[in-house]
């Protein structure tokens, strides 16, 4: 146990992806099956996490979430450090105008009031989990590309590069092979915590209605149907909020693991 | 310092612009019109009709031509008629706005009376029972959807224990009360939501103090202070406390943008009636004018928020000197 927190991290996040991975699997019933004769029961062997006001399962319904959020985090993530990684290292490398410009812009996304933003994008485009995906990754990649560039700014100098640059190296590939690898630390860092930022992110967009759309179950969109259930059925509001909880401790306990481990 | 200020003013025009034409684009460019325009396109308007309602709402122009427009009179403060019900979009801001400034002010103040004190008693022993037992509270804090504490709160204190009211901001009899009632049913009513914005920012602003004053403890003149044997009390809070306090102050300003997202998700849940809700709202409806202002607002406030933080900095800690 040299780092408690990589180890607590990884056995939630390994515990979630199975459990999303298996989903079609282990869900004891059809998330979307409604079932009139047991509408709101509470947990029993039965329905382990009880149902809600359809009569679905709601342990079904939440084991397909997993899907849901997690893939949403990933690869709303996947964009944003892609981007990130693109715009900061020409900018770092190349310095000078394309640095100038693309700084500006990542300081005008940085004003944005990006919660604005997204809500008024999703609104418009119609709600679904690809738009989400996309415009969690375009509104999240700033972060990224100012470390990758601060990080590319201080290594350019040093002699391995200069060697490399004396060898004839193409600039791509003194960015791709030798630059990045040596700069990924802080940005993985970033990415993981950005993985949790993004799954809470898309649970508060759904419990608005603006998420994921039913019958689709993401944990967010259960959550809708805790008000109208309030103090009638708890594990409605419980359950899909714990699993939101967890998940978000699970990344950030990595991060805070990777960070010992690079710094 | 003059000079640093009008510099750094009109720097926010060009931001504002990008800001404001991303939006614009964005928004008009997505399918589908507003929804005042589209239940007028059921089969009994005839497209005459559907022609001028576009025409009245400037809908039919190209799109630069509307973003001009509209940028003239926004310069002008006139961010025009709001598609839902006609009226001024600048003064239904303007009605909404005290309740979310109210409750997000009285937040920011719970907020820094919980953090300081707990961030002193953090770094007075770090690694201490103390310190390990608020970690593990911060990453919890840190890892809990606030909407969903509002909701397990709606369940426990307002519908099985009945102590609060669940939703809105007054009593339903609030007319008949006299003017001092009105003021406590008012607060009653906020204390929940009041009490999940703190929470909501309460991890972050703590850690931020706990390593602020863990920095200043280990300064030299700590080392002096203790050596020309002051008592512990004036070291810490005369010495330690006010130089760890300086880069707290610049957090007020840098917080602003997550309150306003965050009003949004807790003006829904409570039914607050504030600029959250209100632009909730407009995305509902696809209210044009009045997202695009409230969008405006946002960035003038994140902004302003970023140019108090530097300001402040400046100001509590004459080290810093910004150059005209």
């Amino acid at each position: 146990m040299r780092n408690p927190y990589l180890t607590a991290g990884t056995l939630i996040i390994g515990v979630l992806a199975i459990t999303a991975i298996l989903a079609p699997l282990i869900s004891p019933y059809d998330p979307a099956r409604i079932d009139g004769k047991n509408l709101l029961a509470p947990p029993s062997p039965a329905h382990l996490m009880g149902t809600d006001s359809l009569g679905r399962d709601l342990a079904s319904r939440m084991a397909w979430g997993a899907r849901i959020s997690l893939s949403i985090g990933l690869i709303a993530v996947g964009i944003a450090t892609l981007i990130g990684l693109v715009v900061g290292s020409i900018a770092g490398f190349y310095g000078r105008w394309p640095d100038a410009v693309i700084m500006r812009f990542t300081d005008i996304m940085l004003c944005f009031p990006t919660f604005f933003l997204i809500l008024a994008v999703v609104a418009v485009l119609e709600p679904s989990i690809y738009n989400i995906m996309a415009i969690i990754g375009l509104t999240g990649w700033m972060g990224a590309a100012r470390l990758i560039r601060s990080e590319i700014l201080s290594l350019k100098e040093r002699e391995f590069i200069q060697a490399e640059r004396a060898l004839g190296a193409s600039d791509a590939r003194i960015i791709v092979r030798h630059l990045v690898p040596n700069a990924i630390g802080p940005v993985l860092v970033n990415a993981t915590l950005g993985i949790a930022g993004a799954i809470l992110l898309e649970s508060g967009l759904s419990f608005l209605g603006l998420g994921v759309q039913p019958p689709t179950a993401s944990w967010g969109n259960i959550l809708i149907e805790s008000k109208s259930t309030l103090g009638v059925a708890w594990w409605i509001t419980v359950f899909p909020g714990l699993a939101i909880l967890v998940t978000i401790l699970g990344f950030n306990f990595i991060a805070e693991g990777l960070k010992k481990v690079i710094g | 310092m003059i000079a640093y200020l009008f510099r750094r003013l009109l720097g926010i025009i060009p931001v504002l612009l990008g800001i404001t034409i991303i939006s614009f684009i964005v928004i008009h460019l997505a399918p589908g019109k507003p929804a005042t325009v589209e239940q007028s396109l059921n089969p009994k308007v005839s497209p005459e009709i559907r022609a001028k309602l576009y025409k009245l709402y400037g809908l039919d122009k190209p799109l630069h031509v509307q973003y001009a427009d509209w940028l003239k009179r926004s310069v002008r403060f006139d961010f025009g008629d709001s598609f839902a019900d006609g009226r001024p979009v600048a003064r239904r801001i303007l009605e909404r706005m005290p309740l979310t400034i109210l409750v997000n002010a009285v937040s920011l103040v719970c907020v820094f009376l919980a953090a300081i004190p707990l961030g002193i008693k953090a770094a007075q022993k770090p690694g201490g029972r103390f310190d390990n037992a608020t970690t593990v509270a911060v990453f919890v804090l840190f890892a809990v959807p606030t909407f969903w504490l509002a909701l397990l709160l709606m369940q426990l204190v307002c519908i099985r224990l009945g102590w609060l009211p669940i939703s809105g901001i007054k009593s339903l009899d609030f007319e008949y009360f006299s003017p001092a009632r009105k003021v406590m049913d008012i607060g009653w009513h906020l204390i929940l939501p009041v009490f999940v914005t703190t929470l909501g920012s309460l991890a972050g602003i703590s850690r931020y103090m706990r390593s602020s004053m863990i920095e200043a403890m280990s300064q030299p003149y700590i080392v002096t202070a203790r050596a020309k044997g002051l008592p512990e009390r004036t070291v810490v809070y005369k010495h330690g406390l006010r130089n760890a306090l300086l880069p707290i102050v610049t957090l007020v300003g840098l917080s602003i943008p997550g309150l306003l997202g965050g009003s949004v998700i807790f003006e829904s849940i409570f039914a607050l009636p504030g600029l959250g809700r209100l632009f909730y709202e407009a995305v509902m409806t696809r209210d044009y004018p009045l997202i695009m202002a409230e969008v405006v607002l946002g960035a003038v406030l994140t902004m302003a928020g970023n140019l108090i933080a530097d300001i402040s900095y400046a100001y509590v800690d004459p080290r810093i000197r910004y150059k005209g």
